[in-house]
């Protein structure tokens, strides 16, 4: 519970705050209520505007979230009943709220169908694009505005808010379900889920500035780890988030460029991070149905587990990847055991493997071939890789960073 | 009930070997078996295939006054090759009926919903 006397003073600041937290389950429930996407927005907007002027003067209600969806719902039916077209709505409500009311239907199963759940698997629906997937779970699930995500995704404002308005409009006129999928088809719509979360992540480190992204994904992963419990690739999701994030204070560089996991100073590592992260990776071992996200959460938890990069327990890790490549064989994943093969069977061994990838676009493929290189000796082919990484190198640090020829990590490996 | 268009998309001039007998037999087999089952379900609500779009004819307002031509509306490599018109609940029961017609087709579906339910 929060302290009244240490709570921060409730300006709109705070206020919004509050609100953004809390919105996704309320607009969740009056979409669900008032069957309109748009309308539930709005009526969120409205209890907004009522909170600013009441809170302040008579405090935060015991139950904000429950405050703001009593708020927005009366609001709704208040401009319903306004409106012609809303008097027609408006019957539809009833209807539905008399269902909804239906005393066959256990109370416990509708605590427990949380209407986010239902909103997340129609913000991504494989029916809307990956973007539009995005910029809904971040503005109706994150309770993010237009404009935050739009300045999160470097995106101009009018074009997040067509994106958003043309998803919108599709899932009204094709009428995408408000709904959690089967069972059959439940792996299928969680692995969508789980990719914009963690594309959202993504997008959020791969950034010069803290856009805010990363923080907002993991909120999401622990959110649908509690609506799904019992999906240990929920979990595995937010163990992965929560171990790659506790390295970010020593990820980057000054000016920029990226510091391999082996040369980074794990005294700047988050131990509450990793510790949680572990503990989520310890249950899921004991579930004992693994899928591609635990198992990059348990890498991570196995280099998190080596206080030097010396101290790794790089067999672990290679039977880790083997597990990974049977659960998701792509090149990256292969490249990335490689890099671990390397580390137990010597650098011949893993050139081997990095050579059969067909991965000629993807820079840390030469960025690992010229490493592998150097330390066979071999280092006219090894400059010529880091040319090839950099030719190909996203950022100018980057690019800067491998034409001076990973000096740095050389140096690291003697 | 929501109707939806599920529109058979053909591509021309794709390299393909013709069909054989059997093969057309196995088509045909498949197609009459989804259209029994889209009824005996209620989905069906109508359904064609098309000739050939050199086939067509455009017959369009010009200056007042009609003006027909010969050929389809837009050359391009891909035609309409016919259509299910359908009733679903939702768009996911709109795309389960999808995954059957293009399997059954072997060609791409395109799902769009009719605006507005004419039995609303």
């Amino acid at each position: 519970m929060r302290d009244r006397d240490a709570a921060p003073r409730l300006d709109e600041a705070e206020i919004g705050r509050i609100f953004r937290e809390e919105s996704g389950r309320s607009v969740a429930a009056l979409i669900r209520a008032l069957g309109d996407i748009d309308a539930a927005e709005d009526a969120v907007q409205e209890a907004f505007a009522v909170a600013v002027r009441r809170w302040p003067e008579h405090g935060l209600p015991p139950n904000p979230g429950g405050w703001i969806t009593t708020t927005a719902r009366n609001r709704a039916i208040d401009r319903l009943r306004r409106e012609t077209r809303g008097r027609e709505l408006l019957r539809e409500v009833a209807v539905l709220a008399a269902g909804e009311d239906d005393p066959g239907l256990p109370g416990e199963e509708r605590l427990v169908q949380d209407e986010r759940l239902r909103l997340i698997f129609t913000c991504c629906h494989p029916a809307l694009s990956t973007d539009a997937q995005v910029a809904l779970t971040l503005r109706l699930l994150g309770g993010l505005s237009t404009h935050e995500v739009a300045r999160s995704f470097l995106v101009a404002e009018p074009a997040m808010a067509q994106r958003l308005a043309r998803a919108k409009r599709k899932i009204k006129a094709t009428r995408i379900p408000y709904r959690v999928p089967e069972d059959r088809e439940l792996p299928d719509r969680l692995r969508a889920v789980l990719a914009v979360v963690y594309l959202v992540y993504n997008a959020g480190s791969s950034g010069a500035t803290d856009s805010g992204l990363c923080a907002e994904a993991i909120r999401l992963a622990r959110i649908l780890v509690t609506l799904m419990p019992d999906e240990p690739e929920v979990a595995g999701l937010l163990a992965l988030l929560l171990l790659t994030e506790s390295r970010r204070g020593s990820r980057v560089r000054p000016d920029g460029s990226l510091v391999v996991l082996g040369e980074q100073d794990r005294g700047l590592w988050d131990r509450a991070l990793i510790e949680e992260g572990q503990a989520i990776v310890r249950r899921c071992v004991r579930l004992g149905r693994p899928g591609a996200y635990q198992l990059q959460a348990a890498i991570n938890a196995v280099h998190a587990d080596a206080a030097a990069v010396e101290e790794t327990d790089w067999p672990q890790i290679v039977a880790l990847y083997d597990q990974l490549l049977a659960a998701a064989a792509t090149p990256v994943v292969a490249l990335n055991r490689a890099v671990a093969v390397g580390e137990v069977q010597g650098p011949a061994a893993a050139l081997a493997l990095v050579d059969a990838l067909a991965l000629d676009n993807y820079h840390p493929f030469h960025a690992t071939r010229a490493d592998l290189l150097q330390r066979l000796g071999r280092s006219r082919e090894a400059a010529a890789a880091y040319e090839r990484a950099a030719a190909l190198a996203p950022t100018d640090a980057e690019r800067d960073f491998l034409r001076r020829g990973g000096r740095a990590s050389r140096r690291a490996r003697r | 009930m929501p109707q939806y268009m599920l529109s058979v998309h053909s591509v021309e001039e794709e390299v393909r070997e013709p069909m054989t007998d059997e093969e057309m037999q196995q088509s045909w087999a498949r197609i009459s078996a989804l259209n029994e089952e889209l009824k005996s379900a209620g989905a069906w609500v109508f359904a064609g295939a098309l000739h050939e779009p050199d086939t067509a004819t455009v017959v369009r307002m010009s200056n007042g006054e009609v003006l027909t031509t010969d050929g389809p509306f837009a050359e391009a490599k891909e035609h309409l090759g016919g259509f299910y018109a359908i009733e679903a609940e939702d768009l996911d029961a709109a795309l389960a009926w999808a995954s059957k017609a293009t399997a059954a087709v072997g060609k791409p579906i395109e799902v769009r919903p009719f605006r507005d339910d004419p039995d609303a």
